[in-house]
Parts: C-alpha cells; sequence; structure tokens
C-alpha cells in the first residue's frame, strides 16, 4: 500500500511542477520528430544559459491544429514551406525581422527571396531536401529520373514499388507527370492523373513510411521516397540510387518561425540567429542528412554529405525541381477526393 | 421502464426514490469525468459538422450540411452527377468486416485461454494473467513493428513454415488484409481474455459436474453450461474488442501497408491534410450514432429476453 | 460430437470436469503468438544497426544511446505516471459506477449512464483528440495551468469503459443472497460492501485496471493533441519518429522495462506468497 501512496505523491508533484508560467531562461520548441540535433541544443544551452525543451510533432497538420487552438507553451514552431503562409494569414507567427539578425548574411541568397517568405521577415532556413525516386539497381536497371517508377512501373517492379502516403508530395508528383503544375484545378488534367493513379495502384506493394529501413533489407524494391532517406538507404545498400523525376519533382523546405503567442520571445531570436551560424546549421544537417540553406556550412559537414548526388542536386536535374504552393482550398478539395477514391 | 405508480404505496415510491439516487450517486464521478473529458467536448464536434470548413483548416461559423451531405452522396468532381459515396461505404464495409473478424478470432483464441487460466490453481492465476498482459507493458508502435517483422518475407514464420517444408515459397502477409487482421487480433486480445476470465472466475463447477451427471458430452456442457454462465464476460470483450477495432488507427497504417483505409484513416484525413472538418465530424457523429444505437438496442433486446 | 460421455470416461486419463479437449493446446499457442514479436523486438534491442528491420551483429550500443538520451528516459517515466495515476481514477470512478448500474433493475436514466460511460470506445481516438485540444485550450488560455492534469483526466476518462466491462461483467452473474445475509446479520451497508462485495469482485477490479493501465500506456494519437510543451510520452516520441526512421533506441527502452516488470513482479509474488 505504500507503493501506492509514494506514486501519488510523486504524481501529485509531477503535475505541481509542470504548470505554471515558464520561468526565465527557457525556451520550448515544436519540431518534427526525430529531428533536432541533441548536441545543437546542448550548444545553445550552454553558449547561452537556457533550458530548452524540443516537443515532437508528426504531421503540418498536426502542428498547425495544435497551435490555432492555443494554450500550448511553445515558442518556435518549424513548418514547410507551403505551411508557412497558412500560419502567417492565420496570425500565428510573430514577425520576428530574422533578415536584420547578426548572422543573416549567412543565408544562401538563393533562400532569401522564398515564395513563402519574400525577404524572410518571418522565418529562417532549418533544412531542405527534395522528394523523389529511390530505385534498387538490383531489381530495375532502367531510367531512373521519372515518375514513371511509380505512375507506370516497369515490369520488374510490379508489386515491389511504395509509395510514401504524402497527399501532397504524391500529387504534385503525379500533376507534373501529367504535365500540370501543383496546384492545378484543370479538371481534364486531374481526371488524367486520378485514372493513371488507379490504374497504377494495383501495381505497388504499399503506401506506407519507414523506407529507409525497408529499402536497405530488400524489402521494397522501389519507393517514392525523400533524399535524405534515400542517402541513408545508400550506405546500407549501395545498390540503390535517388532518380530526380524530369517530368518535375517538388522541392520542400522547412523553416524556424516563432510563435505569436510565445512565451519566451528573446531567447527564441537568439536561437534564430544561432541556426545561421554555419558551423551550428552543419550539426542540424549531420543529425537528419538534409542540407540546410546556409552558406559554408559545407566546411563543417560530415565529408560523406559533401559531394552526395542525394544531397547536391546534380546540375542537369536542376530545373525540373519546384517548390509546392499553398493550394487554394477549391484544389485541396479536389485533391482530397481524389487521394480518397485512390485508397478507398 | 418506471413500474406504473399506482401499484405502489407512497412509502414504496419513497424508498424506491432513494434508492434510484443512491445508485446515481454512486455514477456520478464518472459521469461528470466522462462529461468532462470525453462526451462533453464532443458537442464541438457536433457543431462543427454543421458548419463550413474554413479555408486552411478549422471550421467558419456559418450554417452548412455540406459536411453531412458528403458522408453518403458523392458529388462526381469531374461531371457534377451526384450518387452514392462510394468510396465511403467501401471503407466502411472494409472496416465492419475487419472488425467482427477480430471479434471472431480472438474471441476463438480467447476463451480457451481465459477458460485455461480460470482452472489454474488459484495461487497460479495471477501469473497468468500477468503473462497475458505484460506483452502490453511495451508501446503499441514497437510491438506493431515486431509483429512486422515476424511476418515479413523473410520473418520467422515465413522462415519456420519453409524450413517444415510446409509452403515452397515464402507467403505476401505483410501489407494485405490478413496482416491487418493478425495485428488487431494480437492487439486487442487482453481485452478479450480479460473480461472473459473476470466472468470465469466465479464459474461454479458444481453445475458443470451436474451436467455431466446428466450424461452430457463435453461439447454438450461447454454449450449449455458454460457458455451461458460466463455469458456477461462474452459480451464486454465482444464490446471492448468490436468497437474500438473499427476506429483502429495504427495497425492498418503499419501493417496494411496503407493503400486501402479503415474509417479511423479516413476522419484522421479529414481533420489533417484534407483540411475539411465538417466532413470529418460528420463522419464520426454518424459513426458514434450507428455504434451506440446498436449497442443500445442490444442491451434493450438482451434485458426483453430475460 | 454426441456420443455418450461414458465411453470417455473409459480413456487413460482420470476424468475432470475441468477439463474441455483442445483448449490447453489453443492457450498454449496463444501465449506463443503473443511473445513471438517481443522476442524480436528484444533481439532488436542489440543490433548493432541503425535498424529495426536489418540485422547488423550484436552490440550494446541503443542502451547506452537510450542511457544518455534524456528525452526518452523523461517520455517514459511520464507515461508511467500518466498511466498510473490515470488507470488508478478510472478504476475506482468504474467499480462505483459499476455497483451502480448492475444488479439494479431498470431505473430512470440507466440507459443514459450505460450510453455515456461507453461513449469513449465509440468514436475514433482522432475524434476526441481534436475535440479535446479545442475545449482544453480555452481552459489553459482561462487559467494559465498547462500541466500533466489535462492528460490524466483526459487518459482517465476514456480507460473508463476499459474497466467498468470486466467489473460488470464480473458482477453481473453474481448473486445478492451473500450481502443480503450479512445485511440480515446487521452488518452496515459500508462493512457488506468492505468484507462481502468487495472481495467478492475484486477480480474483475483487477481485470479492469490491468485493461485501463495498458489502454493508457499506449495511447497516442489524444496524447499527441492534448500534450504542452514538453509532454512528450513514449508513444508520441515514437511517433514523431515513424515518418523519418525509428532506430532500436525504443527497443532498448522497452526490453528494459520488461526486465524491471518481471523482476518487481517477482520480487512481489515471492513476498505475498510467503505471507500468505
Amino acid at each position: 500500500m505504500t507503493w501506492k501512496f509514494t506514486s501519488a505523491v510523486a504524481g501529485v508533484a509531477l503535475l505541481a511542477s509542470a504548470g505554471g508560467a515558464a520561468a526565465e531562461g527557457e525556451l520550448n520548441i515544436y519540431n518534427w520528430g526525430n529531428y533536432t540535433n541533441p548536441d545543437l541544443i546542448k550548444k545553445f544551452e550552454e553558449a547561452h544559459g537556457v533550458k530548452v525543451t524540443v516537443t515532437d510533432y508528426d504531421s503540418n497538420s498536426t502542428a498547425l491544429t495544435k497551435v490555432k487552438a492555443g494554450g500550448h507553451g511553445f515558442d518556435i514552431v518549424v513548418p514547410s514551406a507551403n505551411y508557412v503562409p497558412i500560419f502567417v494569414k492565420e496570425g500565428l507567427l510573430l514577425e520576428a525581422r530574422p533578415d536584420q539578425m547578426s548572422n543573416f548574411k549567412n543565408v544562401d541568397p538563393k533562400w532569401v527571396d522564398v515564395p513563402w517568405d519574400p525577404g524572410r521577415h518571418y522565418t529562417v532556413p532549418w533544412q531542405w531536401g527534395t522528394t523523389g525516386v529511390a530505385v534498387n539497381t538490383e531489381a530495375y536497371k532502367g531510367d531512373v529520373n521519372t515518375s514513371a517508377i511509380f505512375m507506370n512501373p516497369p515490369e520488374e517492379l510490379v508489386g515491389k514499388v511504395n509509395v510514401v502516403p504524402e497527399m501532397a508530395d504524391v500529387l504534385a508528383l503525379a500533376i507534373m507527370y501529367e504535365g500540370g503544375r501543383p496546384c492545378t484545378e484543370d479538371k481534364a488534367l486531374l481526371k488524367k492523373v486520378r485514372d493513371s493513379l488507379m490504374a497504377a495502384k494495383p501495381k505497388w506493394m504499399s503506401m506506407d513510411y519507414g523506407m529507409t529501413d525497408k529499402m536497405s533489407n530488400g524489402d521494397v524494391m522501389a519507393s517514392v521516397n525523400w533524399n535524405g532517406s534515400t542517402f541513408r538507404v545508400r550506405a546500407n545498400n549501395p545498390t540503390v540510387v535517388y532518380g530526380y523525376p524530369k517530368e518535375g519533382y517538388p522541392i520542400w523546405m522547412d523553416s524556424v518561425a516563432i510563435l505569436k503567442d510565445a512565451n519566451n520571445v528573446e531567447n527564441a531570436k537568439l536561437f534564430m540567429n544561432f541556426i545561421m551560424e554555419p558551423e551550428n546549421a552543419a550539426l542540424i544537417s549531420a543529425f537528419a542528412r538534409y542540407a540546410n540553406g546556409i552558406s559554408g556550412s559545407e566546411a563543417f559537414m560530415p565529408e560523406e554529405m559533401k559531394t552526395a548526388p542525394e544531397i547536391v542536386v546534380p546540375a542537369e536535374f536542376k530545373a525540373a525541381g519546384t517548390f509546392l504552393p499553398t493550394c487554394p482550398k477549391a484544389a485541396q478539395d479536389l485533391y482530397t477526393a481524389i487521394w480518397t477514391e485512390l485508397r478507398k | 421502464m418506471v413500474r406504473p405508480t399506482s401499484a405502489l404505496s407512497s412509502g414504496e415510491i419513497t424508498a424506491r426514490r432513494t434508492i434510484v439516487r443512491r445508485y446515481w450517486l454512486l455514477c456520478l464521478p464518472a459521469l461528470v469525468l466522462l462529461v468532462f473529458a470525453a462526451s462533453g467536448p464532443l458537442l464541438i464536434v457536433l457543431a462543427y459538422s454543421f458548419l463550413e470548413p474554413a479555408e486552411y483548416s478549422g471550421v467558419v461559423w456559418s450554417l452548412s450540411g455540406e459536411g453531412w451531405f458528403k458522408v453518403i452522396l458523392n458529388r462526381d468532381i469531374f461531371d457534377d452527377t451526384i450518387s452514392l459515396a462510394d468510396a465511403h461505404m467501401t471503407i466502411f464495409w472494409r472496416s465492419a468486416k475487419l472488425s467482427v473478424l477480430t471479434t471472431l478470432l480472438t474471441l476463438a483464441i480467447g476463451f480457451p485461454t481465459a477458460y485455461f487460466i480460470a482452472t489454474r490453481p488459484k495461487t497460479h492465476r495471477q501469473y497468468w494473467l500477468f503473462l497475458i498482459t505484460i506483452p502490453f507493458w511495451t508501446n503499441l508502435l514497437i510491438r506493431t513493428y515486431a509483429i512486422m517483422e515476424v511476418i515479413r518475407n523473410e520473418g520467422i514464420l515465413n522462415s519456420s513454415l519453409m524450413s517444415l517444408g510446409l509452403i515452397g515459397a515464402p507467403l505476401q502477409i505483410l501489407y494485405t488484409d490478413t496482416a491487418v487482421l493478425i495485428g488487431m487480433v494480437y492487439v486487442y486480445l487482453p481485452l478479450m481474455v480479460l473480461p472473459l476470465y473476470a466472468a470465469m472466475e466465479r464459474l461454479d463447477f458444481r453445475l458443470v459436474e451436474a451436467g455431466y451427471d446428466l450424461y452430457a458430452t463435453r461439447f454438450q456442457v461447454l454449450r449449455r453450461v458454460i457458455v451461458p454462465l460466463v455469458k456477461p464476460g462474452i459480451i464486454a470483450g465482444s464490446i471492448l474488442v468490436f468497437i474500438p477495432s473499427l476506429g483502429a488507427y495504427v495497425t492498418p497504417r503499419v501493417l496494411g501497408g496503407g493503400k486501402n483505409m479503415m474509417i479511423g484513416n479516413l476522419i484522421e484525413l479529414q481533420f489533417g491534410e484534407g483540411r475539411n472538418w465538417p466532413l470529418g465530424a460528420a463522419l464520426s457523429i454518424g459513426l458514434l450514432v450507428t455504434v451506440m444505437a446498436a449497442l443500445v438496442f442490444y442491451v434493450r433486446n438482451e434485458q426483453a429476453e430475460r | 460430437m454426441a456420443e455418450p460421455s461414458s465411453t470417455r470416461r473409459r480413456s487413460g486419463r482420470p476424468f475432470s470436469v475441468r477439463h474441455l479437449p483442445g483448449f490447453t493446446l489453443v492457450a498454449a499457442a496463444c501465449f506463443v503468438m503473443l511473445y513471438a514479436p517481443i522476442v524480436t523486438l528484444v533481439t532488436y534491442s542489440f543490433n548493432g544497426g541503425e535498424s529495426i528491420a536489418l540485422w547488423e551483429g550484436f552490440s550494446l550500443r541503443w542502451y547506452v544511446s537510450a542511457w544518455a538520451n534524456e528525452a526518452v528516459q523523461e517520455a517514459t517515466v511520464r507515461s508511467l505516471v500518466v498511466a498510473v495515476l490515470a488507470s488508478g481514477i478510472a478504476t475506482a470512478l468504474a467499480t462505483m459506477a459499476a455497483l451502480g448500474t448492475t444488479r439494479t433493475g431498470p431505473f430512470p436514466g440507466r440507459m443514459v449512464i450505460y450510453a455515456l460511460i461507453n461513449q469513449p470506445l465509440m468514436v475514433p481516438e482522432i475524434v476526441t483528440a481534436v475535440a479535446l485540444l479545442i475545449f482544453f485550450a480555452m481552459i489553459k488560455i482561462a487559467t494559465g495551468y498547462t500541466g500533466l492534469a489535462y492528460l490524466v483526466l483526459a487518459h482517465a476518462a476514456f480507460c473508463v469503459p476499459f474497466a467498468y466491462l470486466p467489473i460488470r461483467a464480473r458482477l453481473e452473474g453474481m448473486d445478492l443472497s451473500y450481502e443480503t445475509a450479512a445485511a440480515d446479520l446487521y452488518a452496515t451497508p459500508w462493512r457488506t460492501f468492505r468484507y462481502v462485495t468487495l472481495p467478492l469482485m475484486t477480480p474483475g477490479i483487477v481485470a479492469g485496471a490491468m485493461l485501463a493501465f495498458v489502454i493508457s500506456l499506449d495511447d497516442v494519437v489524444i496524447t499527441e493533441f492534448v500534450k504542452s510543451a514538453g509532454q512528450d510520452t513514449l508513444p508520441t516520441y515514437m511517433l514523431g519518429q515513424l515518418r523519418r526512421m525509428v532506430t532500436p533506441e525504443v527497443n532498448a527502452i522497452s526490453t528494459a522495462l520488461l526486465a524491471l516488470t518481471v523482476l518487481l513482479l517477482t520480487v512481489f509474488f515471492a513476498l505475498t506468497r510467503k505471507r500468505g
């Protein structure tokens, strides 16, 4: 019975300690799971005497919903490019003016005037990457730089292809494969997109995450996949290559923003400035294996990342890459209908 | 429901009232908690189902029947013809089918297991009970991944079947409805075994003996004596397995390979990337009402039978 | 099927009224099935590689890494605290509610109570999660309190039906004669409850509490939406990893937890047996 008593006391103590407003010297980061290098946090804590807490989310929509509801206690959030404008329009972000911070000079010029945050008044780059196709060359020796890998799988890959269940990425790839632009509302084109997706689905094995494991051990032979994940796969299984679909592929970037209802604005600004330091940005990349958008960080990156074709986009494929814009509601409804039809 | 008051004296009525008040007081703390942290907030969802979706997730406060319309009817996005929402029906049907199968399988495995535990010597029962629950003290996701590891093509199941010579080539179980079924049976098994055990533990074996004395076979004793006696446990277990498996989310996502959604995934899509909260709300209130009506109908019938 | 039982009675083994053919075999198969994934889970906690599905030799690296990872340890402790508190509350309330709704005969509102208690089972978690997020956010903003109590209450609420149904199943065929006898012997209602009813319903309460504990420990979706800053539990920590890469670190934590559980239970049983 004493056990019950002790646990009750421990519980009450925990309840009490977790409450109350944020004390000085704290920072609450809300970021994608398994995405924040603990060494980066430790370094920041030591440099500025701030206690940092990282809490995870698993999708942009979860983060948006929670932040919008309020009362969450977070200071910093890291939304993807197509969600930043939503956060801004909903009035959830603080105009922190990172473009006036001392380390802003390190941001690669091509990441300054970005469509989702022109001139960087709200956000600083965290990491960026591409969504393409990963193919095990033991199973298929043909051209990998095409969305046909999953839109019209070659004989050798039938029943062995995976498609990550990311509605925005997959529909963007499919639309560009059929010759359209992301967020299109052209019904004739969308009909073609739906029909070819429906025709391709029976040839897929699954629509799942976790390809780093499943392609490494050969369960899956080809997949729509992210570049950083494919980079990890190649380290385990050298026969896997990453293809940049020539019909067009999405580029994405996750950016650090400060929330309007943040309790620790000053610490959050310190953190923003901190991660624009090349050496610190390199820590971010070394952990999650994506590029970061800070010039000069390459010098501090692990050797194998500097030349990896998954991380450094080869010149010939650069033009096919495109940012995913924030789609209007009308387009979004069409896409959800197609997606539901596809996965019924 | 209430006995006709004319048949009771006023003293009986007061006494009955006191007793009923005591019943209510016993239930009150649970009801307060549930209204505060479960059912009450659902009213928000109910209200949302009658509103318009906002541009980016959430709702706009203006009335609309669009959410409910879309639950059962589908306006074709290409030619605007209206038809039954075929995708929603398919998904609902798959969920119902898999849930029924899960319930039957957990009962088929759980009944003998609970019986086995309940017939151990009294001091040993708690060990067996813990042996059932210990696997569930590990995280659901990591357990689901472990199941995946067992049933994948090079997994334990396939390699042991092959080395026994039972099959020539590995069976593709992973990413099929069978995999979802295996996973759900595994996940929901304790929800069947524990209520069954609670009911069987008080099984009076003198009644079983009486059955044998009257020359009943084992099967007859099981069907005519044991099953009726532990029926409350069977009902409780079936409710606990069937209803949550209707809304299962993690298992179909990981083991089913995500090609085919279940209701839980469909609703999640509307609240998440689909940005259509009213439709998600209408889908879930519809599910709630269907299941609750079935349950109340069932319990009423059950009572009428007695 | 219906061969006379007398022939069976002549067979080798002594006749036991408790025995049902094939049941022990199914139970054995059930235990094998329950533990097969646990064996793989434990095995991969010793994986030298980064994967939970690709074996790269024996190593203790994930135990070392879990030992150094404060976030995952805090999440584990938080999961346990929430599960203990929530299942405790849920079991106590469910026991009372079961007493108030079983063996009572119909009374006004009984159906409503029954429907309310079972309601958390009937909507997918995501719905409760969104509703609670919006409702609790209002309270959080109004009061400024963002502690763990929200998680505990949310968990306790959805654990109630899981605790209630086994207890009710136990109570339902328990006849009132023992309690009536106690009352006839001038026991007060409380003493009747304490010394007659409660001991009789204990197996139901134990089963219900175990279910509630397990259900709370496993919850992902509601926790993901209700948690405030710094309140990750083990399941939400893992959910965050799902899309990128799940490492065997969580296997190591789970294995350590399993070992600890088995150790504690062994000690507990050894102690109670001596006393008994």
